[in-house]
């Protein structure tokens, strides 16, 4: 019998809950910490992101609309889909890595995913703890309610591939909001395992829509455009993330990005309510109380 | 003018429609040319002048049961101005609402470039007595209506009455005198490419001013192969017989994008000529905010948010 020819798997976008290649039709390759050839990956333009971005905000309501309990039971069944699928994520990590040998891959993906678990938990605790009833000085009840902002751009960490961005994912959908992500640009395609993962999981359709491509290319048009609430510029170097936040300060959108302490991924700071809270507006809601 | 009295033996028109040949429709080829037609690439200042010609061939739409002469009176200041905060968009060339309100649409619109068009004639359906149906179409002239939306009366029509559907429209010709007199052929419910193409004919020989895709009140809308249907049909009529009718597109048309590939297959088959407000329409509602949009973009760069837009 003839050996077997490889089948590669071919890395794509995901927008719209489809696997989709760039409307540029352009590609680049993504090479591993020794310089080998991993595989393409779809080299996204700025059209990519606007159509993400429409994507991502026809299902935010959707999404928000649901109830925390549901997008607490979904998130954690993304966890659920990660862990059947452990070996091609840590096989992932690993392959691009740089210095990354198989038992730091295999621990960042484990921790990748019980932070997909941590936050599902949170999905129908956080408003309790960051929400609440307010003393005020008339016969009302006050009540704070954190409510999601909206679409969410988030510009990945760089590197290691999969924590970082799991890391900055997950609290801003878990409250309700929508994301473009713009996966990292050396090492996209644990990043495109993940929309796998997302599209197995119940996620509706637009929730998460993942860009791959060059960062100098990509970060403008998402920084710039009004339909953005908010951003998180953890991924952008100094120079980078300072022209992205002047581009967003142009529509008023929210800046946020990751402290060094939240930026040791495998540490307890690097997940928190605070992060939920980041992505979230709260609303005030004040209602006349009976005698 | 055989095709017709072919099917209708019964026809005492064949002056007024001699000559006009309906050929058949390649349905295949059809679809590929408006495909290709679509795929054309519109980009920079070629943008930019679509998105103004778009506008400026618009017929802003309201045609609800909850519309109210406040509503319409803010879409009169809207197809006046279309972006309060840029007077560099060009008015639209109609607004076109129920009859009941084309005073107050002709009231606010006074001393506009836009008209004011009705539709008449048992919208949506068509199908009231004829007697009816003329006189809601003389009376939205007498209100001031200047183009009058009537609808081809499809049973007959797709029941092989090609005689009484004509004469329904040569009537309602003689009852919208001198407002201009717009036939919607409702491709959606003609099944065929061959039977959208002989209604065109038909509406053309028998008075048209226009002919027009849809109502907009059943799902299936304008595409762009029965634009270029109808597009052909218009040109075969012109140099057949040098009548010129024009072309309005309805229903379904939402974003710019959508816009100008209709603008390319009209420009592409009818030639530059057909590109205004003279010859070419397209109705809707959401469209223009979509338009507005985009030129937005196209002045700053930015893509816009739909929020920063009114909402009707």
């Amino acid at each position: 019998m003839s050996e077997r020819l490889a089948v590669n798997k071919t890395y794509k976008q995901f927008i719209g809950g489809a696997f989709e290649r760039s409307e540029s039709g352009r590609s680049y390759p993504v090479v591993g910490a020794g310089g080998e050839l991993l595989a393409h990956a779809v080299q996204g333009s700025r059209k990519d992101v606007r159509d993400a971005v429409v994507a991502a905000r026809s299902a935010q309501e959707v999404w928000a609309g649901r109830t925390a309990y549901n997008r607490g039971q979904i998130l954690y069944r993304v966890a659920e889909v990660m862990e059947s699928r452990r070996g091609e994520f840590a096989a992932e990590v690993a392959r691009a890595g740089d210095g990354c040998d198989g038992s730091m891959a295999a621990a960042e993906t484990a921790a990748a995913i019980d932070r997909w678990v941590w936050y599902a938990g949170w999905a129908d605790k956080f408003a309790t703890v960051l929400g609440g009833a307010n003393p005020v000085a008339g016969p009302y009840f006050n009540l704070s309610v954190p409510e999601p902002v909206g679409v969410v751009g988030i510009v990945a960490p760089g590197e290691p591939p999969l924590l970082p961005l799991v890391s900055r994912l997950a609290p801003v959908i878990v409250s309700g909001n929508s994301a473009v992500v713009l996966a990292s640009e050396r090492c996209p395609l644990a990043a495109v395992t993940l929309a796998e993962t997302l599209a197995l999981s119940d996620v509706p359709a637009g929730v998460v829509n993942i860009v791959t491509g060059h960062r100098d290319e990509l970060v403008p048009p998402l920084a710039g455009h009004a339909a953005v609430d908010s951003l998180d510029l953890t991924g952008c170097g100094a120079e980078q993330g300072a022209d992205a936040a002047r581009q967003a300060a142009a529509t008023i959108t929210r800046v946020v990005s990751a402290s060094t302490a939240e930026r040791q991924w495998f540490d307890e700071a690097a997940q928190s309510p605070y992060l939920i809270d980041a992505f979230c507006e709260t609303k005030t809601v004040w209602h006349p109380k009976g005698r | 003018m055989s095709d017709l009295l072919a099917v209708d033996a019964s026809a005492g028109t064949a002056d007024a429609v001699a000559g006009v040949r309906i050929t058949p429709v390649d349905a295949v080829g059809l679809e590929q040319r408006a495909a290709a037609l679509c795929a054309r690439s519109i980009k920079t200042t070629s943008k930019g002048a679509a998105l103004d010609l778009t506008v400026r061939v618009m017929d802003l739409t309201t045609l609800e049961g909850a519309d109210t002469p406040e509503r319409v009176k803010a879409l009169c200041a809207r197809a006046r101005h279309p972006d309060a905060g840029d007077r560099s968009v060009p008015s639209v060339a109609a607004v076109c609402v129920y009859p009941e309100l084309v005073s107050v649409a002709a009231e606010a619109l006074a001393g506009a470039s836009v008209v004011v068009a009705s539709v008449a004639g048992g919208f949506p359906a068509g199908l009231a007595p004829l007697d009816a149906r003329l006189a809601e179409i003389a009376g939205a002239v007498a209100a001031g209506a200047d183009e009058v939306d009537i609808v081809l009366n499809r049973s007959a029509f797709l029941s092989g009455r090609y005689q009484k559907a004509y004469d329904e429209i040569a009537a309602a010709k003689q009852s919208c005198r001198p407002a201009h007199l717009k036939v919607i052929l409702e491709t959606g419910e003609l099944g065929a490419y061959d039977q959208i193409r002989r209604a065109s004919m038909l509406a053309m020989v028998a008075g048209a001013d226009f002919i027009k895709t849809s109502t907009g009140k059943i799902g299936a809308s304008a595409t762009p192969a029965t634009a270029l249907c109808m597009a052909e049909a218009i040109r075969d009529m012109a140099e057949q017989t040098g009548r010129v009718v024009g072309l309005k597109l309805a229903g379904g048309v939402r974003t710019a994008k959508q816009a100008w590939h209709y603008l390319v297959i009209v420009g592409e088959t009818l030639g530059s000529d057909w590109l205004g407000p003279e010859r070419f329409r397209l109705g809707a509602s959401s469209l223009l905010n979509d338009v507005l949009m985009q030129r937005a973009k196209l002045g700053s760069g930015r893509y816009q948010r739909r929020e920063y837009f009114s909402v009707d």
